[in-house]
């Protein structure tokens, strides 16, 4: 098969990019898209030229590393799948291919096609964990749980961390994300205690970085490598207007003794 | 140099408990004063830096992902050890700690994997209260499920992504305690070199990859929880940024690499495909519970898999090993695949492959219920080579997964090198010469939740540490040392790609330090390998300039490294004649093909000490004493 690419080069995070057209001929359908990638970067390292920077690392759908829009779709045609576990075999031979980086205000570009995605940690940080310090965890049978529960918790938690649903959103809304955790850690019994505290501050997180609001396009489920669904942000909402109407002042004295 | 494996006296079921009363506190006060690195951020790294953390340390956490959660142990797909004995089966903290020293073949510490298996049961209870969604029954309660190498179910696990899910636990954790300002956490960074000052581990060198600048960090210990060297390889299942630059540097600065020829190779990977490959994908033993391995009796059989009927096929795990059959022990399995197609009996178009095959399973239990307890593995199969294992048997084959290998740690996981500390994958102790499946998740998890919070104290309470800045002389000679490398590194403007010289060092160690090993080939590898660096080091091409995100500048001081360990790795492999685990010496097997051990002159850890590059390193020995598991010829059969 042969391609023609048109890819997004950028120097650095203030530099203007541009599209630049690199042709790749002789490509195996049972090639993946990153393999196609490097076979195009092995060819320019060979003439001296600087390699298109791309983010990768376990090429099998689970890190989260990669991040490209494929003619517009973030992880390109393959539903349910991440950018590296397409293959060459899904695309028209002789098609041109257009790839760029993840497009979003919080997502600033790096170089190339990798961008920065520390903001997504700075949610987590607001909240999404359940505080367990080491040590302290009674008999993991003790609480038993729904297997529905668990299952459900499990879709959710499947999230891989890689950005397609915000580059996918229209308004770049980081909300698939962030309900994803809510979901995860909300449907466990070890995770009532932070709840609501939870979900207030992953959503107060989520609007300082310049992420966009849901307005339910429902762009980002369709993108989801992990097809994690929406319905985790009406849960994500449910509790976060449960979490504002009952919201207490939190109070601390000091300890006695 | 000394080899102190400081394993505490007494029985060993009381060694850590005796230990832990034993060891020195750091008063709660004081550990504020203390700051301690942490260089990786997988199960070990991500861990040990939130507990570190929550006990009050200062801690400085780095890697070189632009997240902690992106590190590799997220793609562990099977599942995590511990004996509960949850399923009545007839398991034990002492049948855990047995099974994982005869799966080592004899080769791993006693007193390492006693306590090994007495945390695996505090692992499973952090990671639940973590919000871990492992598989559970309708009842509610855990399920369980088997693995190579025992004949109990007492493995955990979240679908085919446990390693994930154990992963983001500890991120979020970790997460937890970057927001409470105990732990600064340095994304992008990627550790260069160690520092020691007055022969103590009290600083590392690092690049950020994403503006090329060159920094110093000071503490009062160093934990290195980088990983393995299995892309040494080049081809392995490993993530592609997974390297020993970090292990060897410190190697290189004097801690001793022990065992670096104890190599896994899986037996359950989807075959190479085409010249482009850059990884393999590991399909989990977990698929093994129920996949029937064969391949046709007849060599040559090119039919179709559907056509080859029940009496032409040969069910070898099980017609060899009866009782494991298609559980049996990993290097045990990926021998016998090779075995089978080196006999011109491998499948597939290549002749490298075995099916893996589903059919009895599914007419036994039925679709759904394989598609319930394998279906994101099969989907994952039929993604990468258009064949719906349902219809079609898998096609699979060994491919390099982990190493056994790594620096040497004494019962505290510290180097040789004071201060040091090494955890997880990156040090040799628990998993001998060879890992059973589902253990190096309780490894790492147990080095980095509930071993180092303790030694760590014990080393800080003991050690006279004067304050040291980053402006010492040490420093900022590592330092130039480094940014000299990378200007060399992009000065040499030669010929050939870092990947052209990385996968011919593959290639090399493929066939001569792979599967199976042998003198000769042992002794071609070893004058080839310095050719190669020779090379490199005249004709590689690294564009681009220092002061940005250089991808390929980073690969090239990961392969420069590889291509130095690579000849302590065939140095190893030769000197150990005898066969063990995932070290198979041709010249060393039992009259049926099996590994041949000589526990009258191995019986004993290699640590090797750094001599010069291609200069020989020098052999230190630590005798390894089986107390409690009597040395036995290992049988699955």
């Amino acid at each position: 098969m042969k391609f023609t690419l048109q890819v997004w080069r950028q120097k650095g995070p203030n530099a203007a990019g541009k599209l630049e057209r690199y042709d790749a001929p002789d490509v195996s359908p049972d090639m993946s898209f990153l393999e196609m990638l490097d076979v195009v970067n092995e060819r320019l390292n060979e003439r001296g030229e600087e390699p298109i920077a791309f983010a990768h690392d376990c090429r099998e759908g689970i890190c989260g590393s990669c991040s490209l829009m494929i003619d517009g779709v973030a992880h390109g045609p393959v539903r349910g799948a991440a950018t590296c576990q397409v293959h060459m075999r899904s695309f028209t031979d002789g098609a041109t291919i257009r790839i760029e980086p993840w497009r979003a205000r919080a997502f600033p570009v790096i170089k190339d096609l990798v961008v920065d995605r520390e903001a997504l940690d700075r949610i987590v940080q607001a909240g999404g964990y359940i505080s367990v310090p080491t040590g302290s965890a009674p008999d993991a049978n003790a609480i038993p749980i729904p297997k529905q529960n668990v299952d459900d918790a499990m879709d959710a938690a499947s999230c891989i961390g890689c950005g397609a649903c915000v580059a996918a959103c229209p308004n770049a809304s980081a909300s698939l994300f962030t309900a994803a955790k809510v979901s995860h850690l909300g449907l466990l019994p070890q995770g009532q205690p932070e709840r609501y505290r939870r979900v207030t501050r992953m959503v107060e997180q989520m609007d300082l970085e310049g992420f966009g609001g849901c307005t339910l396009y429902g762009e980002c489920q369709e993108a989801c490598p992990k097809l994690i669904s929406i319905d985790t942000i009406a849960r994500m909402n449910r509790d976060y207007f449960r979490g504002a109407a009952f919201a207490r002042t939190e109070s601390t004295a000091g300890g006695s003794g | 140099m000394e080899l102190r494996s400081r394993i505490p006296s007494g029985p060993i079921e009381q060694k850590w408990d005796t230990h832990r009363f034993e060891m020195k506190l750091v008063n709660p006060a004081n550990k504020r004063k203390y700051t301690v690195i942490v260089v990786g951020t997988g199960l070990a790294g991500g861990s040990a830096a939130a507990t570190l953390s929550e006990l009050g340390y200062n801690v400085l956490c780095f890697s070189f992902h632009d997240s902690p959660r992106r590190a590799h142990s997220i793609a562990a797909q099977g599942g995590i050890n511990a004996a509960k004995n949850y399923q009545n089966d007839g398991d034990s903290i002492y049948r855990l700690f047995y099974d994982t020293v005869k799966g080592g073949d004899f080769r791993a510490r006693e007193a390492n994997v006693y306590r090994l298996a007495q945390i695996s049961v505090n692992i499973i209870d952090q990671c639940v209260a973590q919000g871990v969604p492992f598989a559970r029954e309708y009842g509610g309660l855990l399920a369980n499920r088997s693995f190579g190498g025992a004949q109990v179910s007492r493995t955990f696990y979240a679908r085919g992504q446990t390693g994930q899910q154990l992963l983001l636990g500890a991120y979020q954790a970790l997460e937890k305690e970057i927001a409470r300002g105990g732990v600064r956490m340095f994304n992008n960074t990627e550790m260069l070199d160690l520092v020691l000052v007055d022969g103590k581990a009290r600083g590392i060198v690092t690049r950020d990859l994403t503006t090329g600048a060159i920094e110093t960090h000071a503490a009062d210990a160093v934990v290195l929880a980088t990983g393995g060297y299995g892309n040494v390889f080049y081809l392995s299942t490993n993530a592609k940024n997974c390297n020993a630059t970090a292990i060897w540097r410190a190697h290189k600065r004097g801690a001793a690499f022990a065992n670096p020829c104890f190599t896994q190779i899986h037996p359950t990977c989807i075959p190479v495909s085409g010249d482009y490959q850059s990884k393999l994908t590991l399909m989990s033993e977990s698929l093994r519970n129920d996949g029937r391995v064969w391949v046709p009796k007849a060599a040559g059989d090119k039919r179709a898999p559907g056509d080859i009927p029940e009496a032409e096929r040969d069910y070898y795990l099980e017609r060899k090993y009866p009782s494991y059959g298609n559980l049996s022990p990993r290097d045990i399995a990926s021998r016998a695949a090779k075995e089978v197609c080196d006999e011109g009996r491998g499948v597939g178009e290549t002749g490298r492959g075995v099916y893996l095959d589903f059919a009895d399973a599914i007419k036994r239990l039925g679709e759904q219920r394989i598609r319930d307890r394998y279906g994101n593995l099969f989907e994952m199969y039929e993604r990468i080579t258009d064949e719906n294992p349902y219809q079609v048997p898998m096609r699979i084959y060994p491919a390099v997964h982990y190493t056994m290998g790594g620096l040497w740690v004494d019962y505290n996981l510290m180097s040789t090198l004071p201060g040091l500390h090494v955890l997880g994958e990156a040090n040799f102790s628990d998993h001998g010469a060879n890992r059973l499946g589902a253990s190096a998740l309780m490894q790492g998890l147990a080095d980095g939740y509930f071993i180092i919070p303790y030694t760590i104290g014990d080393y800080l309470a003991n050690t006279k540490l004067d304050k040291v800045t980053v402006d010492r002389p040490e420093f900022q000679a590592a330092k130039s040392a480094v940014a000299g490398t990378a200007n060399r590194l992009l000065g040499i403007k030669g010929k050939r790609t870092v990947d052209a010289f990385h996968r011919e060092l593959g290639t090399i160690l493929w066939e001569d330090c792979g599967m199976a090993r042998n003198a000769a080939g042992l002794k071609r590898a070893l004058e080839r390998i310095p050719a190669v660096r020779e090379e490199f080091w005249r004709n590689v091409n690294v564009p681009g300039s220092d002061a940005e995100l250089n991808q390929a500048l980073e690969k090239a001081g990961r392969v420069a490294d590889f291509l130095e360990f690579a000849e302590l790795m065939c140095t190893d492999a030769l000197h150990r004649e005898e066969s063990c685990g995932g070290h198979f010496r041709e010249e060393y097997q039992t009259p049926d093909g099996e590994a041949q051990r000589d526990d009258a002159r191995f019986t004993y850890a290699a640590a090797w000490e750094f001599a010069g590059v291609g200069k020989a390193p020098i052999l230190h020995k630590e005798p390894l004493a089986f107390e409690n598991v009597p040395l036995t010829q290992r049988s699955y059969k």
